[in-house]
């Protein structure tokens, strides 16, 4: 066992797990944070997606002892205090869930799709959340939702 | 005070389906109607089946009893009782049941039931409750009844204005008797109803706040990993825990059985302080299984055997003329064989379950989970406990699609917590979950059909081979009648076809199999649909027209493909290089029909441009969840036709993940047009499921359209069609 320190959302959090254990299983049952999802754990599916240092990475293949001292880790609770994310409001509008389990996984691509390229094109959407799978099938919706999310990240 | 009478008289009446009304009051308090209930002091004495609470506070909550998977229950359940008492949805809680007797025995989602069982019944109860509640402000008031009204969630006076809320009023109401007949509002006043509503899951879904079966918390919990063998219907014969017990933190390897109705199988189970121990620890064991000869289940061999069935006569499904005079007559017959594959359920939160088996025999379980009813049913009754000693927490569902119709994964641990005397949380990894299914069926088709000399069909059979799902269910099946599921539509749609004979052949498997969205149907309406296509061009005649020739009676068939020529304005030609094709299914869970449109990008691929659905609902209840379910079986629909399904050798899957069994992406997602036919009328359809069916018939029509290539086997590549 070894111990961590970790900033996750701006926080520190301190964990004591074996160097080779997934991000995921850290954020999820030692940080207690049980958005991130566990799909795969292959690195196949998107659903476990956090940020690291603003870069979407998969949480389920990325050991803890990967991160460095002043990573910063931001998770789908991390990305706003009331769902006030354009990515999130846009996501109501667009009532993308279903089942909703992949969600936090979109919506963490999503979020960095936008900051890499604020007005993406369907392409762009493509490039970015073709690593995401959706079983529901709720890809026209989190489209249309990009869409209006980047309109919203406009206007304001 | 007779409150106790007719609160009693109430829920009798609206026993019709164990739904029930309590109106927030104790029954500790028989007398008087002065306690407000809350979840913690509600009076089980009374046997009754509370789906609204109202609190002296003005809080309203609203119970939901169907599991919500991404179908929307979650709002479109509570919004039946919140219509006809006049909330807005903003005014009421809702709170998932878990398989509590009070709920009744239909807490389960499932055959796309969901709004239509429960349209009637539950409208009812919220009326009760406002004609209950108008009652007693007119009593306050001392005004007739006929000058109340109740709105968002209050009663008001019209000629003097004055208004009471609901919470104000709940003691006075709930003293009064029950009506017998409440007045339903006129579906021309609903408010919600008919409307697109927003779901009140999806805020807690964009936040990361849903709680799912997997995020379940209990103090001193520790987490499972389970070996089984991947040979169906092997038998453990003995293990090695010494390789498991040196991982840190792995306290326990203890054998655990897996049941799923007739299947049982056990495997080893590795417990330990966290999940990433548990999975190394599996690693790490050394076990030793008896295959009992299932090993040489293969993929090959099993094909062959059921085109070798094929031959058999099979047991009747249905049958109109006579099939056999006519078509040993007919000239112009035409034959086919269509196959399809077993698939996956692949649902996005593998299956998982936390059970805590206490000291005092009091059993605490979280499930993302279909069957509420189910779990309260069986799990008493295997463990040897009572119903009342368990507790379910019914979480949201992370994809259902039929897979958490089975309770295998409860059972599992269940059965652990038991032993080991500890909270424990069974998470199957995703390799387990696509490798040890259930699985839905293949099924195999034999077509066999006369054209008259004008091109109509005189004669048709569709004979069916197909491993059973009720065999994997069921003691004792009966093989000599037709396993309904099996054939489920083939007999049944609304063309007139005047010689007609379906049958069905039993076929044996060692996979267990189960319910997947829409069933059978996302197979039979493949080979039927198709078959009927390759009919028509046989016949020289257009595939809808040579559908609509068969429907001359009125039906909610011919008024679909009515509706879906005009929207896909099929009879506008294409442009070079397009093709579209054209399919419906008409099953238990409802009817739908689709028009695809592609275009041939070679010779031998073609891309899916776009998807017209229509649907007969006869009533809708949220009709932007009717479309998004649509978009929803349209990508599963896809997902089947031309997506790897489950291959077998050496008696297990061959199929491991999303890499080897993928499903389609953002990339992969045509777009979709939605009408919905809700004209009124007696019947409700289901949503669930029929967008599904129609899916790879009208795909492979349209593939038949614009490249001459005629599939009769799913699946297929779009970007290799020979292949």
């Amino acid at each position: 066992m070894t111990k961590y320190t970790l900033d996750i959302n701006g926080k520190k959090v301190q964990v004591e797990a074996e160097p080779d254990t997934p991000m995921l299983w850290v954020i999820r049952d030692y940080a207690g944070l049980k958005g991130t999802k566990f799909g795969c754990g292959v690195g196949l599916c998107g659903a476990c997606t956090v940020h690291l240092n603003g870069q979407p990475v998969r949480s389920c293949s990325t050991p803890v002892s990967d991160i460095k001292k002043n990573d910063k880790i931001t998770t789908i609770e991390g990305i706003s205090d009331n769902l006030d994310h354009v990515i999130q409001q846009a996501w109501i509008e667009e009532q993308v869930p279903q089942c909703g389990y992949c969600q936090s996984g979109q919506i963490m691509s999503a979020v960095a799709l936008l900051k890499a390229i604020p007005q993406p094109t369907d392409d762009d959407i493509d490039t970015y959340m073709s690593g995401n799978i959706c079983r529901c099938g709720t890809y026209n919706r989190m489209r249309k939702a990009i869409h209006r999310a980047a309109a919203m990240q406009k206007g304001k | 005070m007779k409150n106790t009478v007719s609160r009693r008289k109430f829920l009798q009446y609206s026993g019709l389906t164990g739904a029930a009304l309590i109106l927030g009051v104790s029954g500790n308090n028989a007398s008087g109607a002065t306690t407000v209930a809350n979840l913690s002091n509600l009076d089980e004495g009374y046997n009754l089946s509370p789906y609204v609470i109202i609190e002296k506070s003005g809080k309203i909550t609203i119970f939901n009893t169907k599991p919500e998977m991404g179908q929307g229950t979650f709002q479109s359940i509570p919004a039946l009782i919140a219509e006809e008492l006049e909330l807005a949805p903003g005014q009421f809680t809702v709170l998932q049941t878990g398989g509590e007797k009070k709920f009744g025995n239909e807490q389960a989602a499932g055959g796309s039931y969901s709004v239509r069982s429960s349209y009637e019944t539950l409208r009812k109860v919220g009326a009760s409750a406002r004609e209950m509640l108008v009652s007693a402000a007119s009593k306050q008031w001392n005004v007739s009844e006929k000058e109340c009204y109740a709105e968002f969630g209050r009663i008001f006076h019209k000629p003097s204005g004055r208004s009471l809320g609901y919470g104000e009023l709940v003691e006075t109401a709930a003293t009064l008797e029950a009506p017998e007949n409440p007045r339903l509002k006129d579906p021309k006043d609903f408010r919600m109803l008919g409307k697109p509503s927003k779901r009140p899951d999806i805020p807690l879904k964009v936040s990361g706040k849903a709680v799912f079966g997997i995020d379940a918390e209990v103090p001193g919990m520790v987490y499972a990993s389970i070996e089984r063998c991947p040979v169906f219907g092997a038998a453990l014969t003995d293990f090695n825990p010494a390789g498991a017990l040196k991982v840190t933190g792995v306290e326990q390897v203890i054998p655990v059985e897996r049941v799923f109705g007739n299947y049982k199988t056990t495997g080893v189970a590795v417990v330990a302080a966290n999940y990433w121990a548990a999975l190394k620890g599996r690693k790490a064991l050394k076990i030793n299984w008896d295959y009992r000869g299932n090993e040489k289940f293969n993929s090959a061999d099993y094909t062959q055997y059921l085109r070798d069935l094929a031959a058999n006569e099979g047991i009747t499904d249905a049958s109109t003329g006579d099939f056999d005079a006519v078509y040993a007559a007919a000239a112009n017959k035409v034959e086919a064989f269509y196959e399809t594959p077993f698939v996956a359920h692949a649902t996005m939160e593998p299956m998982n379950c936390t059970a805590h088996w206490k000291e005092d025999n009091q059993l605490e379980i979280w499930a993302s989970t279909q069957v509420p009813s189910d779990i309260m049913n069986e799990i008493p009754a295997m463990f040897g406990i009572s119903a009342d000693d368990v507790t379910l927490h019914t979480c949201f569902n992370g994809g259902g699609f039929g897979r958490r119709l089975a309770i295998d994964f409860v059972v599992e641990a269940v059965s652990l917590s038991q032993k080991i005397r500890k909270p424990v949380k069974v998470i199957w990894t995703r390799e387990d979950d696509m490798q040890l299914g259930p699985f839905r069926p293949p099924t195999f088709s034999s077509f066999r059909a006369a054209l008259s000399p004008d091109g109509k069909l005189t004669a048709f059979q569709h004979k069916v081979i197909a491993p059973t799902i009720l065999s994997f269910l069921m003691p004792q099946q009966d093989k000599t009648k037709v396993d309904e599921p099996m054939v489920e539509g083939i007999s049944r749609q609304a063309y007139e076809i005047p010689n007609m004979k379906n049958t069905f052949v039993f076929a044996d498997c060692p996979a267990p199999l189960l319910w997947w969205r829409s069933v059978t149907s996302s197979t039979l309406a493949f080979s039927h649909e198709c078959f009927l296509d390759e009919l028509a061009h046989k016949a020289g005649k257009n595939p809808l027209d040579f559908r609509m020739e068969m429907l001359t009676k009125d039906s909610d068939t011919k008024r679909v493909l009515q509706k879906l020529r005009a929207v896909s304005n099929w009879d506008a030609p294409l442009p070079e290089g397009k093709g579209r094709g054209i399919a419906q299914w008409d099953f238990f869970a409802g009817l739908a029909g689709q028009v695809i449109e592609v275009t041939r990008l070679s010779d031998n691929s073609v891309r899916i441009d776009k998807v017209y659905v229509v649907i007969d609902l006869g009533t809708v209840v949220n009709p932007d969840t009717v479309k998004s379910q649509m978009e929803s079986a349209v990508v599963m629909g896809i997902s089947a036709a031309v997506k790897k399904g489950i291959t077998f050798a050496n008696g297990r899957a061959e199929q491991s993940n999303f890499h080897d069994s993928p499903v389609p992406r953002i990339t992969e997602s045509p777009e979709v047009v939605v009408h919905i036919l809700a004209e009124g009328g007696s019947t409700i359809k289901g949503v669930g499921e029929p967008g599904l069916p129609p899916v790879a018939p009208a795909l492979a029509n349209a593939i038949f359209n614009a490249t001459g290539i005629r599939l009769r086997k799913m699946p297929f590549d779009l970007d290799d069609l020979r292949g």
